[in-house]
Formats: structure tokens, sequence, C-alpha cells
């Protein structure tokens, strides 16, 4: 949007809900919603405290198992089923059920067989994230130009040789792309987890700070989680940008 | 082989639910019944009639917050799609709140409203909205300039230009976010369920789990996954009825 | 306009009536001068080309015929009247089709029409006329994924026909099908300028099919735009379409164009 002729930056309208905030926490509106400056104040001060670093640190590790294993089995299976039609037939509709079912569903199942600790937090994150990465890796696969193929055996590529320097770079831009998508469903799944599984983590923090009614710690540890999981997005984002110059033109 | 897709679809269906039911003999765990008991407990349940109270139970915030959420999110969508100044005051809103975890506000959702339907309902639209209103807002805007010149050309008016050219060339998208918003709204009543209150299909799953029924509880899970995929595949199939011309890539391809 | 009378006067005579006038046309994009003081004539019932290589801003001038772009400076005319933007008197006919992709053939062909307010007996009864003429019957029903480039380009002249305006404009319109498909369209382009009393103004980067299919060629070079030429084929129109490409007329014109264009060729 402009005005006067001056091109606003993207995301520069969040300063006005930003003074709204405040404006709308100093009138005592509702209990529920103290004033940002509040809340930015007792963010301040909990960040170095142990409980908040515990806290962090336990989804941050649930987080990454997660996300990891996400990617080590999400990618391989992708590829695996752009290249090989049988899979592909067998798997495809499996993939496309877990993506759209109601996942939470899934939960009480995780807390019955794995127990209400840790390992179940991690499946549940794996859960929310790995069909994705799967799809868009199998997309990625598929879209790979005949040419590119043929061109790879006429020069006797070796396999790994052709999935190193071919394949790979061919579909990167789709598999980030879902990789992308499947990072910000894992933190879903993360918080998700905690919530329903243990109390641990920000989960644990959400309810304490909710049961007490301390709602400035409330919204400082939410724009915390929020903005945490806005700057690993746009990173992958900027990742993505970096290949998009070739990925028009494959 | 002609009948080659839907019979890789049975074998692959028999293929995970025999290994369900070997799973079950073995045992994996003693909380894990096998594919067999599982539907016979989802059989008494149906002739019981207790599955069909508690889906009027669990649909009720569903189908309520998915209807304000696809009126809300599509209007929503057209008039920052066709508005520099709206996209610019809105878009941030649900960009954050699609990459945010929303679930983290559903015991505020509580204290804030309570445990009765209002909060259901808020957590269903605040889990769909999002995917909602971006889908169709980005296909607004990346309508093809080409056909909008087109019409220009025939004499089209802007509202001309926005029901017969925007609104279609975007519909398959908007369905794909509505599609999406409806799986999230999905997971958002469930989630309601397991969480603020038991009732419906969620509390079948609590109580069983509490008296150790398993089967029954497993039951009720796959009932949910059925359902959902079944009513996102009609979802599709309405949508190629009534846009039978969405199956396509665009003409100037 | 001095080249385009002298031009005329040469080989018509003084009493061509002019359908479209520029006059002193310019349009910058940015820092780029699309089109400078450029002025040109387009004689009524006849089929004008504007020919020339990449950048020379022939697609820019037939929009700003159309009234889909305007001008920095500079008048259009069209029949007597100053073009302000689109209007019923000129029909467009796009490179890449420009078809509604989940609109049926005969939808699509009464769209102009449609946008018009014509009622739907009428228009699809319109429609269905044009969409014989151009060879698509049986097609009525189709959906344009289905359909070959070829046809969907048929789909776009049928629909830019059927709104019966004066002056048809024609952006590179056959550049996207095939070599065959494009020969038979440039054949049957002969016969509809001759059976049609419309203006036609046609956009086109290939020499031959300029000199096959016009009345009169201006040849457009770039940085900056203006108009070198002007070309009046006369000799071998009434030949008959399998005659023209081996006349000796054509083939020098071609030519002689080719010579003057090949510099500009990056």
């Amino acid at each position: 949007m402009k005005i006067f002729g001056y091109q606003l930056p993207g995301m520069s309208s969040l300063i006005l809900w930003g003074v709204l905030w405040e404006i709308v926490g100093r009138m005592g509106v509702t209990f529920f919603v103290p004033p940002l400056s509040e809340v930015l104040q007792t963010l301040y001060s909990i960040i170095g405290t142990p409980a908040f670093v515990k806290a962090l640190s336990e989804t941050a590790y649930a987080f990454f198992m997660g996300v990891t294993f996400s990617i080590v089995i999400g990618i391989p299976t992708g590829i695996l089923m752009g290249k090989n039609r049988l899979l592909d037939e067998l798997l495809l509709p499996w993939v496309n059920i877990f993506l759209s079912a109601p996942l939470t569903a899934l939960v009480p199942v995780l807390m019955v067989l794995f127990g209400f600790g840790m390992k179940s937090i991690i499946i549940t994150t794996i859960l929310f994230a790995v069909w994705i990465i799967i799809l868009n890796s199998r997309a990625g696969v598929m879209q790979i130009n005949r040419s590119l193929v043929e061109m790879a055996h006429s020069f006797g590529a070796s396999p790994m040789d052709a999935f190193i320097k071919i394949y790979f770079w061919a579909a990167l831009p789709e598999i980030l792309g879902g990789v992308r998508i499947g990072v910000i469903r894992a933190v879903k799944g993360v918080i998700i987890g905690q919530l329903l599984i243990s109390i641990v983590g920000f989960g644990a923090l959400f309810e304490l700070y909710s049961s007490n009614f301390l709602m400035s710690h409330f919204w400082a540890v939410l724009i915390v989680l929020f903005g945490l999981a806005f700057t690993i997005s746009e990173f992958l984002a900027y990742l993505e940008r970096r290949v998009a110059y070739y990925a028009a033109s494959r | 082989m002609r009948y080659r897709s839907v019979l890789l679809k049975l074998l692959s269906a028999l293929i995970v639910f025999g290994a369900w039911e070997i799973a079950g003999r073995i045992p994996v765990s003693y909380a894990f019944p096998t594919f067999l008991e599982s539907m016979s407990a989802l059989v008494t349940l149906t002739l019981d009639g207790t599955i069909f109270t508690a889906y009027a139970e669990t649909l009720k915030p569903l189908v309520v917050g998915i209807a304000i959420s696809a009126v809300l999110g599509i209007g929503l969508g057209l008039t920052i799609g066709l508005s520099a100044k709206f996209d610019w005051l809105l878009s941030p809103i649900f960009v954050v709140m699609q990459s945010a975890p929303l679930a983290a506000l559903i015991p505020l959702l509580i204290m804030a409203y309570g445990v009765g339907l209002t909060s259901k309902v808020f957590v269903v639209c605040i889990m769909a909205m999002p995917v909602i209103v971006l889908n169709t807002a980005g296909a607004v805007r990346n309508t093809p300039s080409a056909i909008k010149e087109m019409a220009r050309s025939f004499l089209g008016t802007r509202l001309d230009i926005i029901l017969k050219i925007i609104i279609p060339a975007a519909s398959p998208i908007i369905f794909s976010g509505l599609r999406l918003g409806i799986s999230a709204g999905f997971i958002g009543a469930i989630l309601s369920e397991l969480k603020i209150t038991p009732t419906g299909v969620g509390d079948i799953i609590t109580y069983s789990r509490s008296i150790a029924d398993y089967p029954s509880m497993y039951a009720a899970i796959f009932s949910i996954i059925l359902l959902a995929v079944l009513f996102l595949n009609l979802l599709e199939k309405v949508e190629h009825y009534l846009f039978k011309g969405n199956i396509r890539g665009y003409a100037s391809d | 306009m001095p080249q385009t009378s002298n031009a005329l006067a040469q080989h018509d005579g003084p009493n061509v009536e002019i359908s479209v006038s520029t006059r002193n046309v310019s349009k910058n994009y940015g820092n780029v001068e699309a089109l400078k003081d450029l002025s040109l004539d387009f004689p009524r019932g006849q089929l004008t080309s504007l020919l020339g290589p990449s950048g020379c801003g022939k697609t820019t001038l037939l929009k700003i015929i159309a009234g889909l772009l305007s001008p920095d400076s500079g008048e259009i005319e069209v029949n007597g009247k100053t073009v302000t933007g689109p209007g019923p008197d000129r029909a467009f006919v796009f490179q890449d089709f420009a078809l509604l992709p989940w609109a049926s053939v005969i939808r699509n062909v009464a769209f102009g029409l449609e946008l018009r307010g014509v009622a739907k007996s009428e228009r699809e009864d319109i429609a269905r006329k044009y969409i014989l003429d151009v060879g698509l019957g049986g097609f009525e029903n189709s959906y344009p994924h289905e359909l070959s480039g070829g046809m969907r380009q048929r789909v776009g002249l049928a629909r830019a026909l059927s709104v019966d305006a004066q002056v048809l404009l024609m952006d590179e319109p056959f550049s996207a099908v095939d070599e065959q498909t494009r020969r038979k369209f440039q054949e049957d382009l002969l016969s509809l300028v001759q059976n049609e009393s419309k203006t036609f103004v046609f956009v086109t980067h290939s020499i031959e099919e300029a000199v096959y299919v016009s009345d009169q060629i201006a040849i457009l070079l770039p940085r900056p735009s203006r108009v070198s030429e002007i070309i009046r084929p006369s000799g071998f129109r009434h030949k008959g379409i399998d005659n023209i490409r081996r006349d000796s007329e054509y083939l020098d014109i071609v030519d002689r164009i080719w010579a003057s264009l090949r510099s500009y060729v990056e």
C-alpha cells in the first residue's frame, strides 16, 4: 500500500496493531488483555529465569528431534515414492489420509502406547510434520525434467552421482517448501503434544500462568513462541528464495 | 489392468490392516488391540447408538465453527485480495496466525469463555480461518492478468471482472483452502474435546481409555479419521460437480 | 500522415477512408521509451500489419489503440471518435488466447456479448453462428483444456467476431500454434478479410506472414520506435492462396524487408 507515494513495508501494519493492543490494554477493556508494554516488560524479566530456560529447552529438544526425524524419514520416502510407481500407489492414499486427518485424535493412542513422556511428544511432532514433507519431496522428484534424467544417463553418471549432483538439486525447491510447511506443523505438533500428553515445556508454562491468572506472563511466553515459529519459518523461506532463481527455468 | 488403481488401494489397505491385526496379536503392547477387535467394538458402538449421540455433540461446534470460518474467511480473503489497503492492514495478522501454534491459546479461551459451546466454536474458528483467508487472498491476487485484460477489452465493468473472472479463477484455490481449513477445524474440535470438556467422541476416547477398554478407544479414533477422510472426499466431489470446468490446466498452457 | 498518404496515393488513389488514426503517440515504461512520437493511419476495410523485431513497440501500439493502455502523449481516433478506453467498436484477439478455462466454448465465444448485457439465448445463437464459421462446429460444449492450441485460438477469434466491432486488433494471434496450423490460419485470414468489411490491425514478427496476409505493412524499428517504411503489396493478392507464396513480387518484398531488418536482430 502506498501513502503519499511511499510504499509501506510488508508487515508494518503490525506496528499499528501493537499500538491498538497498548491502548486496549490501558483502557482495561478486559482483564485478559494487559497493555503490550506490560507484556513486553514481563517478557524481558522472565527470559533469563531458570523456569523459562527449562521450558524452552524441553520444547526445543522435542521440536528439533521431531523435525530431524521427519526430515530423515520424510525426504527419502517421498523421493522413493516419486521414483517408484508401485510404492507410490500403495503409500499415497495413506499419506493423503494422514495429511488431512485430525491428527489430534491419534494422540491418545500414542499416550497409551508410549507413555506420558518426551517420546510421545516427539512422535506427535513427527506425525504432524512428516506427511507434507513426503508429499512435497515426491512432487519435487516427479517434476524433474525427463531431459535431465536422460542427460545424466547419456554422460554415464553413476546412480549416486546422478542423485547428488542432479536430482537432489532439481527437486530442492519443492523439498525446501515441504520442509518449511512441515516445520510450522511441527511447532503445532509440539505444543499440542505438550498440552495433551504431559505438561512440560511451554505447555507447562501456559497451564501454570493461565491457572494463576498471570496474564502478562501468559502473553509474554506466547509472543516468544509465535516469534520463534515465525523466525524459523522466515529463515526457511529465505533458503527457499536462495534456490528459487533456478526454480522457474528447470 | 483397468482396475489397477482400485486393486492397489485395496491391497495397501489390506497390508496396513493386516499389520495392525498381527501387531495386536503379538501383542506389541497390552494396550494395542487387534484390528478385528477394534472393528467389532466399532460395530457395537454403532449398533447401540452411542456413536451417533457422540457425533451429534462433536459436530455441533465443528459445523458452526466451519460455517462461520468459511463465510467470514472467504469474505475477508476477497477483501484482502482486492484492496491494497486491507491487504496491508490484515495480511500480517493472518500470516502470524498461520505459522503460530494456535493451540496454545486454548487454555486462554477456556478461561475467557468457560467450557461450553462458545469456546469450542472459537477454537475451531481460530484453527480454520487463517488458511482460508490466506488462500483466498492469494488466489484473488494471483488471477492471471491476461484474462482480466481480456474482460476489460470486451467492456467488462469492475464488478463484472470480480464476479465473472476473479472469483471463478480463484475457486480451485479457495476450495483447497476450505479443505485445509476444515481439516484444521476438525483438529480444533477434537482438541477441544480432549482438553476442555469430555463430550461427544472425545469423551468416548477418554472414558474408554480410563477403563482400559482399548478396542472402543481405537474404534472411536478410527471412526473420526474415517469421517474426516470421507467428508473431505465428498467436498472434492461437490467441487467437481459445481464447477465442472475446474479439473483442468489453464487454457494458455 | 506523410508516409501513409504517399503510399496510399501511389496505389489506391486519394479517396481511401481511414478507420484508425494514431498521431504523435508516445509511451514510456520507466526509463524505456517504448513509443516516441509515432503516427500511423489504418485504412478502412483493409488489413494492416505492424511488423518489426522485439522491442519495437508494436504490441504497445496495438494495446493503446484497443484502449487497454493509455499513451503518455498523442491521440488515437477510431472512425472519427477519440479513444479513451476500450469500446464496442474494437475487438481484441490475444496471443495466448485468454480464454476462461472454466467455461465451455460456447460461453467463451459469447463472453463479449455477455459483458454487454445481451440476453442468454440471443447471445448463444450469435455465438453458435461464429463457432460454425471458424470451423469448431460440434465443440460448443467442450472446455478449453480439451482443445488443441489451434482450436483455442479459433475460439478467441470467434469471440472477437461475435461482438461485431468494426476494428479487429490481433496481437501475434498465430504465434502460439504449430507451423501447419499457422499456415492454415493465414489462408483463412485472407478470406476473412475479403468477406468482412472490417479493419484489421495485425501484429506479427514473421515477415512471410505479414507479406502474405496484409494489404499494408508498417515496418517498425526499435529504440526509438518509429515507422521506417510502409509497403503495400498489390500484385498478388487475388492470385489465390496456393500461388501467393511463389509469386515473385511476394518473394522480392520478403527479401527486401529481411535485408532492412537483419541488422536489428540481436
